[in-house]
């Protein structure tokens, strides 16, 4: 019989697991007092730091720093994260907090150090001001993490394949191509119409999140849910606005259906599969990723359809199980810096979110060569102040994850756009209850 | 099976005859509890390995468990009884029989014939009999990976097969019935060699007079397999059963890492092929991290396999007849035919 319960729970803590043997052997085990220390920063995609690090460290002969999960996927770090969280063990001295993420945080703070304990709030001033305020709990008392990047919109675009459509390849002439989402329809069904055998863009997704982003930014400022935390997917025209724009880019037969951060997905990056990306700062680092040093100066950067938005962006926050807290906010406040900004922007693209590096002429003069040296601290950085940010209630995640997935039944032909509609409230009313 | 039956330790007599000294006292204490010992490793992990998470999974689904939180409040049933009304966890209960039945009823049948070739004189035999168990020792997350580029949608191999044969692409991650055939695939990929070689040792402790005189009365291969081999590997079976059905409900590793791109622990947009496993962490991990309905979903999981695992038992001993001892004396030579 002993063999049940220890498949199952193999089963059940199949990543707990994981989780557990990676920790095992990873330093934060080194005496505080004297000796070197090891510390561990946890990230997910690309956060630009490498060079930072050697910086920090020649700086710092008694820290080491090493990073773990360079280059995931946000889907698998947030549950992994989660999970050391609740064991009280395992987490990285440093990790990288999603805002969508940041919220579900917030309402259990003792998990992590309050950095206004420990000088942070001098730092204010270094960050756009609802950024600072998106790392504070409720009542303003604790600090749970400090802003990296915040994610300024544009499309991104291959030129190559726009030259095939015969369309404009210079990056002003495409912007002027879109000023609407109406327009970027249009401008797709012309793509599509020159059978140049890719697509006009990768999946429904993407565009749905930035419509979404920016519709609700631009209007009342929230989307799933209302500033008083009541889910409103169902009465919030944003929401419906958003979901309507993205029916009509899938009835013109514009998306490829590669289901984004799929292997599909990244293959369809390698073969030149779509001509368009909705581009959050962020994005940039990931195309050049998955793209490959073979697409450098066919990719370029216009402005995006309507009117600015943002999409993701991160903190940093130290973990109150980390045994080095007082390197590890050093260590996070550096990489919050200007500086450590600035360096990771010119690295791989996140869009600071300090006032001062935004100002500073290696951002806002930068020209980023992969992207047929197209100047981004022009086009992000200029709408980066003023960015709408969009209210996120308490299940956020998991109303984000229903809803979009209703997105993908449309895109992949298996709902039509009214099922899928009321899938998406029906599921994400069932997803807040949970 | 033989038993040696004076295996026993031997058991010190005239005990009473005499005072007995201390170090008499002391081996008497030895032999009474020394073998509590002896099996007390088993027992100690078995409990805290086994009976406690059990327990204590239990224990978290009758709450409001919510993983990061501080508070835990008793609720009773309610996770049950919420779960009851679920449609989507009776969906993942169809995906996960479904693909039960789809992978181990093919991969027994298959383990046993494959047992059968190579119970025969062949060349090279053991490198046969090794070749077979090679997918086992592959990682299961390594081969699920490459399943899931070999079952894509626009550039996996199988479409682009599918296709020079005339028949249209099939979208194997969004269409439920083809994700089942492609996850038992890759099961049934993996495991059938493994169940081959149970099959096999159990075909060489078969005795061969059986077969001889089976000859002798004009039995041919085939009645020879069905009449003797089947029947004579029934507790095998039964065994290789029992563990398909342990690993066959809990399939976790192979449908997550099937799919990739976001929620691939829904298993596709439509929870195509979502295990139980995998509803379990979706709500006891990420994006819910509700733990006490998650810890309800494992218990209800652990009943199923029961029952499911009790059926099979019954079934089979059906479909055998009656249990007809193995009443040989069988000499080593004899092995392997």
């Amino acid at each position: 019989m002993g063999v049940f319960p220890r498949r199952r729970l193999a089963a059940v803590a199949l990543a707990a697991a994981t989780a557990l043997l990676a920790t095992a052997g990873c330093g934060g085990d080194q005496p505080a007092e004297g000796g070197p220390v090891t510390l561990t920063v946890d990230v997910f995609g690309q956060m630009g730091y490498a060079e930072l690090y050697k910086e920090y460290m020649a700086a710092h002969p008694d820290v080491k720093i090493v990073e773990r999960g360079t280059g995931g996927n946000l889907d698998e770090y947030s549950p992994k994260l989660t999970q050391w969280l609740a064991a009280g063990k395992g987490a990285g001295d440093v990790v990288a907090i999603e805002e969508g993420l940041l919220v579900e945080y917030k309402a259990n703070p003792q998990n992590f150090v309050n950095l206004l304990d420990h000088g942070a709030a001098d730092l204010r001033g270094n960050f756009l001001d609802w950024k600072w305020e998106q790392g504070l709990t409720a009542d303003g008392k604790q600090l749970i993490g400090l802003g990296t990047d915040v994610g300024g919109m544009a499309m991104c675009y291959r030129k190559d394949l726009f030259a095939k459509a015969g369309l404009p390849t210079e990056r002003d002439a495409v912007s002027k191509l879109w000023p609407t989402w109406r327009d970027y329809i249009a401008t797709g069904e012309r793509f599509k119409a020159a059978d140049t055998g890719a697509s006009f863009l990768d999946s429904a997704t993407n565009i749905f999140n930035t419509i979404l982003l920016q519709t609700a930014g631009n209007a009342q400022g929230y989307h799933y849910y209302d500033t008083g935390d009541n889910l409103v997917v169902e009465s919030n025209p944003a929401v419906k606005q958003a979901w309507d724009t993205t029916m009509d880019i899938l009835d013109s037969g514009l998306s490829g259906r590669y289901g984004s951060w799929s292997e599909e997905w990244v293959s369809a990056f390698k073969q030149a599969k779509f001509a368009t990306i909705a581009c959050p700062a962020w994005m940039t680092g990931v195309i050049e990723g998955n793209a490959g040093p073979a697409a450098k100066g066919r990719w370029d950067i216009a402005q995006v359809p309507g009117n600015g938005g943002n999409w993701g962006g991160s903190f940093l926050a130290v973990p109150k199980q980390s045994r080095h807290r007082a390197e590890a906010i050093e260590l996070a406040k550096f990489l919050t810096s200007a500086k450590g900004q600035i360096g990771a922007f010119e690295a791989k693209g996140p869009l600071p979110s300090n006032p001062q590096a935004l100002d500073d002429p290696a951002i806002a003069d930068s020209k980023n060569p992969y992207f047929s040296d197209a100047p981004v601290g022009k086009i992000f950085a200029a709408g980066a102040r003023s960015l709408k940010p969009v209210y996120m209630g308490p299940k956020n995640q998991a109303v984000r994850t229903e809803v979009e997935n209703a997105v993908r039944t449309v895109d992949l032909g298996q709902r039509d756009p009214q099922q899928g509609w009321n899938d998406a409230v029906a599921n994400a009313r069932k997803a807040a209850a949970k | 099976m033989s038993v040696q039956l004076d295996a026993r330790p031997p058991t010190p007599a005239a005990r009473r005859t005499t005072r007995p000294p201390r170090a008499f006292r002391l081996s008497r204490l030895d032999e009474r509890y020394s073998p509590y010992l002896y099996v007390a490793p088993f027992f100690v992990l078995f409990g805290v390995f086994g009976a406690y998470p059990l327990i204590y999974t239990f224990w978290v689904s009758l709450h409001d468990w919510d993983l990061l939180g501080t508070e835990h409040p008793f609720v009773g049933a309610e996770n049950y009884t919420r779960l009851m009304a679920d449609p989507d966890f009776w969906h993942s209960v169809v995906n996960t029989l479904g693909i039960f039945v789809l992978s181990t009823v093919p991969q027994l049948l298959a383990a046993l014939w494959l047992a059968s070739l190579l119970n025969r004189q062949l060349r090279a035999r053991t490198s046969w009999r090794m070749a077979v168990l090679v997918p086992n020792i592959t990682s299961t997350a390594a081969v699920a990976i490459v399943f899931g580029v070999l079952f894509g949608r626009q550039f996996g191999m199988v479409n682009w097969l599918l296709d020079l044969v005339g028949v249209g692409a099939v979208d194997w991650k969004a269409n439920r019935f083809a994700s089942w055939v492609a996850i038992s695939a890759m099961v049934d990929w993996r495991w059938t060699g493994y169940n081959a070689l149970i099959f096999l040792a159990a075909m060489q402790a078969v005795p061969r007079d059986l077969y001889e005189s089976a000859a002798i009365d004009g039995a041919g291969r085939t009645r020879q397999f069905w009449s003797i081999t089947v029947p004579l590997l029934k507790p095998t079976i039964i065994f290789a059963v029992i563990v398909s059905t342990i690993g066959g409900l809990q399939l976790f590793t192979e449908p997550r890492m099937f799919h990739s791109g976001t929620n691939p622990i829904r298993g596709g947009p439509l929870r195509e092929s979502q295990t139980m496993t995998m509803y379990m962490f979706e709500n006891a991990f990420a994006p819910h991290y509700n733990f006490g309905y998650g810890s309800a979903v494992a218990w209800l999981l652990f009943a199923l396999i029961a029952i499911v695992a009790a059926l099979n038992v019954v079934l089979l001993r059906r479909l055998g007849g009656t249990d007809r001892p193995v009443q040989a004396r069988r000499s080593r030579k004899e092995r392997p035919r």
